[in-house]
């Protein structure tokens, strides 16, 4: 279990003029699920990069401020144990896969041959990795014969099997089915029940509202806001950061219909559906009454 | 405008080992509609438009293109009428300037340097890359990567555009530039298939979509009518649009596909 505290972070990459990363601060208890929106170019995966230890100590390039994962300092800390407490899942799988297993079985054991673990226990690991995510008939393939939905499947399982206490995913779902997505946001919201805390970047927004626990909103490198789903999506000014708020908080929006009790709109579909049911026997009432 | 028939497929069948077939039979006619194929990771989504492209052939089965076999062109030649992006843009960029990349195709189908340029610009401008022209592709992200792959493809000016996960990676900005391009390639009357996992995007975009399963297809039809069919969509592993959701969730009998349209109708049961 591991909180995390942002503090004051700005980093530019090298060669470049213009901070990915400006004046960021925020603090994350453990086993919160934060999703991160924002458009592309706002400092996501760079964000993302920085938890994880490889913004600076792989990009390198100029860096301020500071981000501890419990009591570890991350610029201060060498990957090889960075990468005990905190695993992140790539953007593109295709950049993840190590290139010299020849299974895909071995390829989730590459992590944990590194990490030392007893072989019984890293079979078990894999195993129950593979299971989770759906992926043990393909445990006899070589990688590069995967779909790209397959790898990706391969790339979460290869970090969810290091047991990480906070976990990175950078766009997990992009290449998966409507299901196979469905089962991922499931697999991962368990792993924060159970205390790993989550950052997940996606362009889904129905996703997020319904598992993120807050949503960081960036733009143009900073942090504009961080916040529970119903208030980031509430918002009106979201088209400003190129983000768009799920469907069913847009057609909310458009027929001024909020939650009971609270000022925010609904974002999940269960929300939505109570909304309109509430309407209607409102409308029915005033119609009878 | 009639739909021509533009691709037709006659129980093609497909396996890569023998023990497994991934295409089972398939008998299809693609014609001018915008049309999203949709199915689970292993449908078959892929394998189906690689044979499309002529990069796989047949177990057995025929594939016409306007009406002539496709078996008798070869890759080179199918190029020059079908385009195809590929899912991962890294497998397809190889040039070191944006511009190079876009023109690299033109040039291969024989238009000449300035014909090339021409419709290299005008594809930049559709995705908005002209002031990206320059540089090098990978030193770009990889949702700005795949718009240089599909404007590679789109100034090569084929008939049939093929589009292998195009909103991968994609914030709102970019869904909208790719929706924007279909839009086009469709007054144009040139005719786009595309591979997609996102609902929404299909259910705002596309005139037509067919559901792959093991191999087969499944459903075929309108975008509406398809997402009619909860059930079948769900053992396809797949799902409804957001916004049909909706409406099933509250009981509606008409299907909406797009907010606005959620939005128009509630608001005339609103007034009355």
């Amino acid at each position: 279990m591991a909180g995390i505290i942002v503090k004051n972070i700005k980093y530019k990459y090298p060669a470049t003029d213009r901070l990915a990363l400006d004046d960021i601060s925020f603090t994350v208890e453990p086993g919160e699920f934060i999703g991160i929106i924002g458009r592309n170019g706002s400092g996501k995966s760079t964000l993302c990069q920085a938890i994880a230890g490889l913004v600076p100590n792989f990009y390198k390039g100029a860096y301020g401020g500071s981000i501890l994962v419990d009591d570890l300092v991350v610029k201060d800390t060498e990957i090889s144990d960075l990468c005990k407490r905190v695993g992140i899942v790539f953007q593109n799988p295709f950049n993840q896969v190590t290139g010299s297993k020849m299974t895909v079985y071995e390829e989730i054991a590459f992590g944990l041959e590194n990490l030392g673990i007893p072989k019984p226990e890293m079979i078990q690991r894999i195993d129950d990795a593979m299971e989770l995510l759906d992926i043990s008939r393909f445990k006899d393939r070589n990688p590069f014969d995967l779909s790209g939905g397959q790898m990706q499947r391969m790339a979460i399982a290869s970090i969810i099997a290091m047991k990480p206490d906070v976990m990175i995913l950078d766009e997990p779902t992009s290449q998966l089915d409507p299901q196979g997505r469905e089962e991922v946001f499931q697999a991962v919201h368990k792993l924060s029940q159970q205390g790993i805390t989550i950052f997940m970047v996606e362009h889904n927004m129905e996703k997020i509202a319904e598992y993120s626990s807050r949503v960081i909103l960036l733009d143009d490198g900073k942090l504009v806001a961080l916040d529970t789903p119903g208030k980031i999506f509430s918002r009106m000014d979201l088209p400003e950061y190129g983000v768009t708020e799920p469907a069913f908080t847009t057609i909310c929006k458009g027929l001024h219909l909020k939650c009971k009790n609270t000022d925010e709109y609904p974002v999940t579909l269960k929300e939505a559906e109570e909304v309109f049911r509430v309407y209607q026997s409102q409308k029915e009432e005033n119609r009878n009454g | 405008m009639d739909d021509k028939k533009c691709l037709s497929m006659n129980d093609l069948h497909f396996s890569y080992t023998p023990n497994e077939e991934i295409l089972k039979g398939m008998t299809l006619e693609i014609d001018e509609r915008s049309t999203a194929i949709i199915g689970q990771n292993g449908a078959g989504k892929t394998t189906f438009v690689k044979l499309l492209k002529g990069l796989l052939r047949p177990t057995s089965g025929t594939i016409q293109f306007e009406g002539k076999d496709l078996s008798e062109f070869t890759v080179a030649q199918i190029a020059r009428h079908i385009g195809m992006v590929f899912q991962n843009p890294n497998d397809q960029i190889f040039k070191n300037k944006v511009i190079d990349e876009i023109m690299f195709g033109p040039l291969k189908i024989g238009m000449s340097e300035q014909e090339a340029m021409d419709s290299a610009n005008e594809a930049m401008e559709m995705l908005g890359l002209t002031e990206l022209k320059d540089e090098n592709p990978y030193d770009l992200g990889l949702s700005t990567r795949k718009l240089v792959a599909i404007a590679s493809i789109l100034a090569m000016k084929t008939q049939v555009i093929i589009l292998d996960e195009p909103t991968i990676a994609q914030d709102y900005a970019g869904k909208e530039k790719i929706k924007e391009v279909i839009r086009r390639l469709r007054q144009q009357n040139r005719t786009v298939i595309t591979i997609i996992h996102d609902m929404d995007f299909v259910a705002d975009t596309f005139e037509r979509a067919i559901v792959f399963a093991n191999g087969k297809v499944i459903l075929d039809g309108t975008t509406r009518e398809v997402f009619a069919q909860k059930e079948v969509l769900e053992q396809a592993y797949l799902e409804q649009p957001n916004v049909t959701k909706l409406c099933y969730g509250l009981g509606y009998d008409k299907v909406f596909l797009t907010t606005d349209e959620f939005i128009q109708e509630a608001q005339k049961q609103i007034e009355r």
